[in-house]
């Protein structure tokens, strides 16, 4: 895929705004870990993180560090702009699914069920978002 | 028939807190729910309502209701500053009353000192969703978030373009007899295939039109409905549900109609084959083709094969939907447009549709609506009408 690296990457994100209760996942990936939370109670992952497990409730819930490897859910490439880009869900080898975009990738060779791992673009700010390429 | 002695108030919690650093509008709504259910010795999961106001962020109780993993019968947002609250209370106990929730969560939680601290700007609502940040840098736009539904939906069950293409065909076939209508020109199968590719697999013509203008609905005790002149519609049942990503277990082959539908079903003592005439929320073909399959008109993945070959054109096909031209042709208001549903199933319970797309006899109609994003996290509410005598 090296040939493809920097295909449809944007060359500029903005830094999310960081609170208190997703401060641990942005700071992390700002060291290019992508967590989910795991809950202590039930022993769900979920995504996006948040205090409260939402499937039993209980606020005993953990940043759970992933391996940023998964699989495309569903994809679809925004085609009627100068510059098409692909939203997705991945779902990630852990469990959840969540939202990105599709990068350093031909569109038109995309596929549900491809491989793909977290390609993190840093927003100059100490955090990166989490883009994902074919693995 | 009233609210006295229908409904109890079983749990409260005020929040500690008067400086609320630290924490987020969707933490604090939790908490206090949190609080309210352990006062009341229920989990999260016993509750089937939910209601709150504006200092919820996001698009009415979506978002917060995505927050706490609720799977919700009954929602309000009513917004009227501080006497929200005390209003929700009359609602939910309304609502039990009639049977249609048992356990109602009403919550209001904000931040406005901790905000003005940080710079934050302070309004109703507390900023942006909790659910934003983890989106909003990928772009999600609308016709992005309904495509990705498509694509699975075809991956998992076959769905072709040509199929979803019927919709729209179907739309302008009676969209070509109303004068107001946007587009009025008969499409086919071809037009659409071949018309732009908007966002994978949905081309121009797969989607709604944009438009201005709007619409009124009177609803009345049946004390006044029978004092009246024009034909009136009786109200048989109704169904709402509100269907989320399921923190991070996301399935976008269906919608939340797989829950009201069948709520609204049993209450008005109907089946999909009482179905005389159904409008239907097109924001896109494939929300019909889902929508269709959770209400129960075909199996679930089977969409695609009841929308062909003109199943939904009135006098042609089995189930004639939309006879207004719909979203797709007719009219889309304010980027919402759902009142138009109710409109036309009650001009077919009249009997006062258009000439070439009233449907006979039509004695049992229904209008389904659809909010938010079928992608992400949406609103559907099922409505089930008949004829005076029904």
């Amino acid at each position: 895929m090296s040939e493809l690296n920097g295909m449809n990457r944007p060359s500029k994100v903005r830094a999310p705004r960081v609170n208190d209760e997703t401060k641990g996942f942005w700071d992390a990936t700002g060291e290019g870990k992508l967590l989910v939370k795991h809950c202590n109670s039930c022993g769900e992952n979920h995504f996006y993180p948040r205090s409260f497990c939402p499937f039993c409730f209980s606020d005993d819930t953990e940043y759970l560090e992933t391996a940023g490897r998964g699989t495309i859910y569903t994809y679809s490439v925004m085609r009627r702009t100068k510059e098409p880009w692909a939203i997705a869900y991945v779902t990630l080898d852990e469990g959840p699914t969540m939202m990105t975009n599709l990068i350093d990738c031909d569109f038109d060779k995309l596929e549900i069920g491809q491989a793909v791992k977290v390609a993190f673009i840093d927003t100059g700010e100490g955090t990166a978002v989490p883009f994902f390429a074919p693995a | 028939m009233s609210i006295r002695g229908k409904a109890y108030i079983a749990g409260v919690y005020e929040h500690p807190l008067r400086e609320a650093t630290g924490k987020t509008v969707p933490q604090l709504h939790a908490e206090v729910a949190k609080g309210a259910l352990e006062d009341a010795g229920l989990t999260k999961d016993d509750i089937d309502a939910y209601y709150c106001a504006g200092d919820v962020p996001g698009l009415g109780p979506l978002n917060q209701a995505e927050y706490m993993g609720l799977n919700v019968a009954q929602f309000d947002s009513t917004e009227v500053g501080g006497s929200s609250y005390v209003a929700h209370v009359n609602h939910a106990a309304q609502a039990i009353a009639m049977g249609h929730c048992k356990v109602a969560l009403i919550t209001l939680a904000g931040r406005p000192r901790a905000d003005a601290k940080e710079n934050y700007r302070t309004r109703p609502g507390g900023g942006p969703p909790a659910d934003y940040a983890f989106e909003a840098p990928f772009r999600p736009v609308v016709t992005n978030m309904y495509g990705m539904a498509a694509m699975r939906h075809m991956h998992e069950y076959g769905t072709t373009s040509e199929q979803l293409a019927w919709v729209k065909v179907a739309a302008s076939h009676h969209a070509q007899h109303n004068e107001h209508a946007m587009l009025r020109n008969v499409v086919t199968v071809e037009d659409v295939v071949n018309s732009p590719m908007i966002s994978d697999p949905l081309h121009r013509l797969d989607c709604c039109v944009m438009s201005d203008g709007g619409g009124a609905v009177i609803v009345v005790a049946p004390e006044i409905a029978a004092q009246l002149k024009r034909p009136v519609v009786k109200v048989l049942g109704a169904g709402e549900a509100i269907k989320h990503l399921n923190g991070g277990k996301v399935d976008l082959t269906y919608s939340g109609a797989r829950w009201s539908g069948p709520k609204a079903f049993e209450e008005a003592g109907v089946t999909p084959a009482d179905i005389k005439y159904a409008s239907i929320y097109d924001s896109f073909t494939i929300t019909v083709v889902e929508t269709l399959e959770d209400l129960g008109f075909c199996a679930k993945g089977e969409g695609g094969k009841f929308v062909a070959d003109g199943n939904l054109i009135s006098g042609v096909g089995k189930l004639p939907f939309n006879t207004d031209g719909g979203g797709l042709c007719n009219n889309h208001p304010t980027d919402r447009g759902g009142i138009t549903k109710v409109i036309e199933a009650v001009r077919q319970l009249r009997g006062e549709a258009h000439p070439k797309v009233q449907v006979p006899n039509c004695d049992i109609a229904l209008a389904h609506g659809t909010g938010g994003l079928l992608g992400s996290r949406m609103g559907s509410a099922t409505l089930i009408m008949g004829g005076a005598d029904a």
